[in-house]
């Protein structure tokens, strides 16, 4: 038995993130980069870090080798203790039946015996999908204040996009009477952020009740927090107000890494007293050259940048030959932009080679089909050949052999 | 890499002299180098890429930036149960002070080397800017059957370059003799003050020097060991760049913005460590131009910056002119600056409107924390 803790996180890293597409053939949804050199991740890890918790469970299931090995023994975050750490948590197999993680109550109640051996009295639940700074412990704070049960972080969104997300109608005092999931007429703006904080005993007992329930989905959401609802269980909400943005989609994780080079963006990664932690590259500084252009950028070490780069994110080790164009792009590790290539409006993953002249993506302005147009994207290990043509809202996961002769591209003014 | 063969030692103090402004506060290990580096990065590295797993790092002062850097070695994988870094300052005992030269300083650390279980011990200093393979070189040491090899460059002695030891390089490339700076015109055989010494020759040679109060470790171990045909000579044509002054301190970081050096340098095969600290991406604003530099991460780059190396974190305000210049870390220069030959030290703060400059012989150099 390991020493008693006030609480322990349990981080839910196990989805395949399919809205995703491309970018998660090969990896876990956690693991896709953002913002120049961090992973999804990095955010929650580097929060639960910040927050003084030290022992943090991921649970994993789909496409867990790059996680695993990103996470590594959780020294990047800090989390190499001698008592508690970081540990990753496949599903495993049992003297008696085994299953893959079935729901997210479903994975934490499989992990049972790993939170019993902290002994805590406090579980924080978190989900590996969502960019933003918080501090946990200012929510535990409030949890322990309201004797909760359950406390559900809530961000105000705007009332006619409230239908979208899983609303909290509460007392005035906070508590929660009421939980809609996509409600039709929401009744409140208070959407769920998917972070919980349990007094463990009460969240063991739900779980252990809910998987003896053939019906259930074995989800927090649809499961657990109803039925604590209807049992008259104290439900608290904790009002978070700051930057937090899913990046479930092609779209939202586009923009989420846009919003980093906004000079008024309320994320900020320079906060001394708040650093986003991640697994370095062993790179030297980026080099620029004479006849480049980089501008509205971030640019991560071990880049070479010889073209334009414009509205653009970098990420370690890429390369931007002369004469190719970057714009409202964003280029994953190691990737190579060869020659008078145009990469635009799009997100270009790890180790992807655009050959010499090739286009990828383009400016809505130049799409007469508007609906037509959206962010290209291009797989990780993908070569595009040269002169080839990736045409907006594109999904390349497979190689493509060089164009003859770069076709002439309508010009429309 | 099985067993490891050789225990590595640094020398991070010697040449401190050199580099006297940059070395006020630290040791010459410790001098910022190449946007993200120190200097001791480029020693570690090269022996952690050549299968050494025991590095013993020699220091007598001005510690405590080495100590804050290297930390337990962990960037540089040597945070070992066994072996890993070991940092060694004088060992105060009576009648013993800090140390005075090599052998001394060798003398001090005889049994941390007579512990080692290598039988080979590689020593180099902090001066060299170069990506060395000890591999080859001692492959080379156990093929000639001498108990020391010494590592040379060719090339010419520069303009007011001081403490050289020039070669002369034998048959079969066994060492002759060792001058030490001599008068000389030309192509020489320089020495790296690299060297791989059999243990126990070097146990044997120290302890005696230090019974005879010998104190010369060029003249009293390896030009008496070369006396008796022991001495191997390794030449190194790789590229290297010794810093000896300010102006080649600035000359060698200039080097790295050619693509050829980095290449070489920063070998993704033999990759040169050195601490993180998990610094942002930099970040480029509207009106940012910058032409062939290196820029590390934090960054924040507004202005205009042409020929220079941006270390971590810095930032450069909106119409602020950079040029020729080494901007260390932690380094902010407001809006409407210009510097032209500049170096820098960390943290320092130039604010608006500022202009200043150096020349490409005499950088202009801004100590540590100064404010103008």
């Amino acid at each position: 038995m390991a020493k008693k803790k006030e609480w322990v996180a349990m981080l839910l890293a196990g989805g395949q993130g399919s809205r995703l597409y491309a970018l998660t053939q090969k990896l876990a949804k956690p693991a896709v980069p953002y913002g120049g050199k961090y992973r999804i991740i990095d955010f929650p890890l580097s929060n639960c870090v910040n927050s003084g918790i030290d022992t943090v469970g991921v649970l994993t299931q789909y496409q867990p080798l790059i996680l695993n090995e990103y996470l590594g023994n959780g020294q990047p975050w800090d989390l190499d203790h001698n008592d508690g750490g970081v540990f990753a948590l496949p599903p495993y197999q049992k003297s008696s039946g085994s299953d893959w993680y079935t729901g997210t109550a479903n994975a934490i109640y499989q992990n049972i015996p790993f939170i019993e051996r902290y002994d805590p009295e406090n579980v924080l639940i978190l989900s590996g999908d969502h960019i933003y700074k918080m501090d946990y412990n200012a929510m535990l704070r409030q949890h322990k204040e309201n004797d909760a049960d359950c406390t559900i972080a809530v961000i105000e969104v705007p009332m006619e996009e409230a239908s979208r997300f899983g609303i909290m109608n509460t007392n005035p005092d906070g508590s929660v009477y009421e939980f809609e999931e996509k409600p039709k007429k929401p009744k409140s703006n208070l959407a769920s952020m998917g972070i919980y904080i349990f007094k463990w005993k009460k969240l063991r007992e739900y779980l252990v009740a809910d998987e003896k329930d053939p019906k259930s989905s074995n989800d927090f959401g649809k499961n657990i927090i109803p039925n604590m609802l209807n049992n008259g269980e104290r439900l608290f909400t904790y009002a978070f107000a700051g930057y937090w943005k899913d990046v479930g989609t092609i779209d939202s994780l586009w923009e989420a890494n846009m919003d980093l080079l906004d000079p008024k963006t309320q994320l900020n990664l320079y906060d001394p007293s708040w650093k986003i932690y991640s697994r370095n590259p062993v790179m030297p500084p980026h080099y620029v050259s004479d006849k480049a252009k980089v501008e509205n950028s971030m640019v991560t070490e071990g880049c070479v940048i010889e073209g334009d780069v414009d509205f653009s994110i970098l990420f370690a080790g890429v390369t931007v030959e002369e004469g190719a164009t970057v714009r409202y792009s964003i280029v994953m590790p190691g990737t190579v932009i060869k020659k008078g290539a145009v990469v635009e409006y799009a997100i270009v993953a790890e180790n992807a080679v655009i050959g010499e002249g090739a286009k990828v993506g383009a400016s809505p302005e130049h799409c007469d089909d508007k609906t037509a147009w959206g962010v290209a994207v291009v797989a990780a290990d993908v070569e595009i050949g040269k002169n080839a043509v990736v045409p907006p809202k594109g999904m390349i996961d497979k190689d493509i052999p060089d164009a003859a002769e770069e076709e002439e591209v309508e010009k429309d003014g | 890499m099985a067993d490891a063969k050789m225990l590595g030692i640094v020398f991070s103090n010697m040449h401190d002299d050199a580099l006297s402004e940059l070395t006020l506060h630290r040791t010459m290990g410790s001098v910022p180098f190449g946007g993200r580096y120190r200097l001791v990065d480029f020693a570690l590295s090269n022996m952690v890429n050549s299968g050494i797993k025991d590095v013993g790092i020699i220091t007598k002062s001005n510690y405590h930036s080495l100590m804050d850097h290297l930390g337990a070695g962990r960037e540089w994988d040597l945070a070992r149960k066994i072996g890993g870094l070991t940092l060694l300052p004088p060992y105060s005992r009576t009648g013993t002070g800090i140390y005075h030269g090599r052998l001394n300083a060798l003398a001090g650390i005889l049994g941390y080397i007579q512990s080692a279980k290598t039988p080979y011990i590689a020593l180099c200093d902090c001066d060299l800017v170069c990506n060395f393979d000890f591999r080859d070189m001692l492959k080379s040491h156990i093929e000639s059957g001498a108990g020391i090899t010494v590592a040379y460059t060719v090339r010419e002695i520069e303009d007011g370059e001081k403490d050289n030891a020039v070669l002369a390089v034998g048959k079969n490339n066994m060492l002759r003799d060792i001058y030490w700076n001599p008068d000389v015109q030309g192509d020489q055989e320089i020495y790296m003050n690299i060297a791989i010494v059999n243990k126990d020759l070097l146990i044997h040679r120290v302890t005696n020097a230090v019974a005879q109060n010998k104190t010369d470790f060029y003249r009293d171990v390896i030009a008496e060991e070369a006396e008796n045909g022991r001495v191997a000579c390794y030449r190194f044509d790789g590229f290297c760049d010794r810093i000896h002054n300010m102006e080649s301190f600035f000359q060698a970081n200039m080097e790295l913005l050619k693509a050829e050096v980095r290449k070489e340098l920063f070998d993704v095969q033999r990759p040169i460590y050195t601490k993180v600290r998990d610094e942002v991406p930099a970040k480029y604003g509207l009106q940012a131009k910058v032409a062939n530099s290196l820029v590390a991460d934090g960054c924040i780059i507004e202005g205009q910056v042409e020929n220079s190396i941006i270390f971590r974190g810095v930032k450069v305000g909106k119409g602020t002119v950079i040029r020729n210049s080494i901007i260390m870390q932690g380094t902010t220069i407001e809006d409407g600056a210009q510097l032209d030959y500049v170096i820098t030290d960390k943290d320092v703060l130039i604010k608006d409107g500022r202009r200043l400059a150096g020349y490409l012989t005499y950088p202009l150099y801004v100590p540590k924390g100064q404010q103008i």
